[in-house]
């Protein structure tokens, strides 16, 4: 950290930034403010550009789907007493195949790019999320102007996520097969995946097939549990339980 | 006499050459032996890995981790079970801290071994590699002695390590291949303990640095492959996202280990070697360098281990399990370990994002929670993957060798290119 910035990251970039920030909180010494689509260039270029923040690098750019974001797939409140099988439901991912998907899933603002700055000059990070509107067509400037190294961030989340960025130059999926359908991360896409493929000797050639011989499983629900537990256990080792 | 016509031609490289460094497809456009366009296609060892991680509890995790990088597993483990422990508000033991440390720098040589071997003999040089292995072996050993794994080991966890450094290391058994004098000098370091090994591992080492440094620092044909080659500038690093060896070898002073100490090597005393020209050359010298001091870390990580017994895991049983004694005839404990094996710990709701300075660069994991005893997304920045993608941008303009000898430079491993 330089000297000369006596005051936190976060007051500097309220102070720069004032309304254009709809979000400013620093967690655990990590800040994250988020920015609305149509501001995100101005900002990032800010934030590169001037002196003071100086954010000569971008570290990450990651593609989020808050579908089913804190929902529990088991009620641990309520069905714990009618056994596990009957108290697991939800349609958190492994769960369901590619016919049994989610379908016209609706919630307001899922999508969201998330990317991450670091200032050598300042050793400094911060966390820029910024939604988007569109659910339909997620979309989002891209910062390859900026940043070459967002080429393939970009293409990635695009490839995964299905979140266009306006202004790429070249977007294309990247990680996963030539041919692929389907936005592979998005929650309401089957851990399973949608299509097999096999060599089928008659044809002399690799099949693409739908599905059969992986059947969804989770082994582990996922549980939000009420009491949180490392209070618990901090409760428990003040109380010396074991010596009891 | 018509008029010839000339065009650029479009080359295949890979996925399927031993080059490539796994499965690297480049479609290069050609213009006679001039590469004009690079188009790394990648992709082809992914695995959804962070997928596959939002369906598990978070310590069946860790294991994957060690496959992205599959040269440099633990150091992914430490990216990976950092983010957790921020989230959670724990910290290790200091004893964990320090093994942890030490096993990072182990880790740190093995990555730079398998690169300059590999690396080399990219570019004609067999011998090294050989030179390489050698040391390699014994390291791995140490993996094996600490987890019961040669590479994916599974050794770091939240709350600290598996378990504590073994009292004695794994000895070679006489065979057709070992026996007399010959097994008596492979297991010579390996009458003591892991730490006794280390020491006499570490004493020996720069020696070996040194030969090979002999066999190619000087060495008129690896110069030519590699000096003024690739030259990436600061300003050029810096815009494609560059750290690590990378970033260092363009003159930019920059290692988390320093910027952002974690684990403990705040109490380390090492040095941070930087290029001056940002050419192939200058990355090997910083990756060479980065070896010997990675050794004097280690030097006094085993030091301190020796003088400082203690526990290498939290005593916390919501996140790491009671002991097997306390199991037998604990209610208590026994609870904690059952629900912890078949349900986990959930995870308190936030977001972060916890970096460590990995062989090959910045090894990030971002998380996200939503207090759920799964992640909600694992975002896993890999460093061979944002190296990788400004390859077009540097070798254009250069020979097709050079693309090999920058492949290499550029240390990428394809289990977490494509993750």
């Amino acid at each position: 950290m330089s000297e000369t910035q006596t005051n936190s990251l976060a007051e500097r970039l309220v102070a720069r930034f004032g309304e254009v920030l709809s979000k400013v909180e620093t967690v655990r010494g990590e800040t994250t403010v988020e920015v609305a689509a149509g501001d995100l260039l101005q900002v990032a270029t800010a934030l590169r550009d001037e002196p003071e923040f100086d954010f000569s690098e971008l570290i990450d750019i990651c593609g989020v789907d808050y579908l089913g974001y804190g929902q529990n797939e088991w009620e641990t409140t309520s069905v714990s007493g009618a056994g596990f099988s009957r108290g697991v439901r939800g349609e958190a991912t492994g769960r369901f195949d590619w016919e049994g998907r989610p379908r016209n899933v609706e919630m307001e603002r899922r999508f969201a790019s998330v990317v991450h700055l670091l200032s050598i000059r300042h050793n400094k990070r911060l966390r820029i999320r910024t939604y988007c509107d569109d659910d339909a067509l997620p979309l989002v400037p891209s910062l390859v102007a900026l940043w070459p190294v967002a080429n393939w961030f970009e293409r990635e989340s695009f490839d995964l996520y299905g979140i266009v960025y306006d202004g790429h130059p070249d977007l294309r999926r990247i990680l996963t097969d030539y041919g692929f359908v389907g936005r592979p991360f998005r929650k309401d896409f089957p851990l399973i995946g949608n299509v097999e493929m096999r060599y089928d000797p008659d044809k002399k050639r690799v099949v693409y097939e739908p599905v059969t011989s992986v059947v969804p499983r989770v082994l582990v629900p996922r549980v939000i549990r009420d009491d949180v537990d490392l209070q618990q256990a901090k409760a428990e080792a003040a109380d010396h339980w074991q010596e009891n | 006499m018509s008029a010839q016509e000339i065009r650029n031609y479009t080359m295949n490289f890979g996925p399927q050459h031993p080059a490539a460094h796994g499965v690297l497809r480049l479609v290069l456009e050609m213009d006679g032996e001039t590469v004009v366009k690079a188009d790394p296609h990648i992709g082809l060892l992914h695995r959804a890995t962070e997928k596959l991680a939002e369906s598990k509890p978070f310590n069946q995790s860790i294991g994957y981790m060690d496959r992205l990088d599959y040269v440099s597993m633990m150091c992914n483990e430490h990216g990976y079970v950092r983010a957790i422990e921020n989230l959670l508000g724990i910290e290790a033991p200091i004893r964990a801290q320090y093994i942890r440390t030490m096993f990072d720098e182990i880790t740190r040589i093995l990555n730079h071994l398998m690169w300059i071997g590999s690396n080399a003999l990219d570019l004609g040089a067999m011998a090294v590699f050989l030179y390489a292995f050698r040391e390699r072996e014994e390291l791995m050993d140490c993996y094996e002695a600490v987890s019961g794994a040669r590479m994916h080991a599974t050794y770091y966890r939240p709350g600290g390590v598996y378990r504590d450094l073994p009292s004695k290391m794994p000895q070679y058994n006489e065979s057709r291949w070992h026996k007399g004098a010959d097994l008596k000098r492979l297991n010579q370091w390996r009458e003591g303990s892991m730490l006794d090994f280390l020491d006499a591992f570490t004493d020996d080492f720069p020696s070996k640095v040194d030969e090979y440094e002999n066999l190619l620092t000087n060495n008129r044909i690896w110069k030519q492959r590699t000096v003024d080659i690739g030259i990436i500038s600061p300003e050029k690093a810096q815009a494609w996202g560059m750290t690590g060896p990378m970033l260092r070898g363009s003159g930019i002073e920059w290692d988390l280990r320093k910027k952002q100490p974690y684990a403990a090597y705040a109490d380390m005393d090492f040095d941070i070697p930087v290029g001056v020209h940002g050419d192939c050359y200058d990355r090997y010298l910083v990756r060479v360098e980065e070896m010997r001091q990675s050794n004097r870390i280690i030097k006094q990580c085993v030091k301190w281990l020796r003088e400082n017994p203690g526990p290498v895991m939290l005593s916390n049983f919501k996140v790491s399990p009671p002991s097997r004694e306390a199991m037998k005839n604990d209610m208590e404990a026994l609870i904690h370990h059952f629900k912890l094996f078949t349900e986990g710990y959930g995870v308190p709701a936030g977001e972060t994002y916890a970096a460590v300075e990995a062989p090959k660069g910045e090894f990030g994991v971002y998380l996200i929670s939503d207090g759920a005893n799964k992640p909600f997304r694992l975002k896993v920045r890999a460093p061979s993957f944002v190296h990788l993608s400004s390859m077009d941008d540097i070798v254009a303009g250069h020979m097709l060798p050079d693309v090999v000898a920058m492949i290499g430079t550029y240390d990428v491993v394809f289990g977490e290119v494509d993750r």
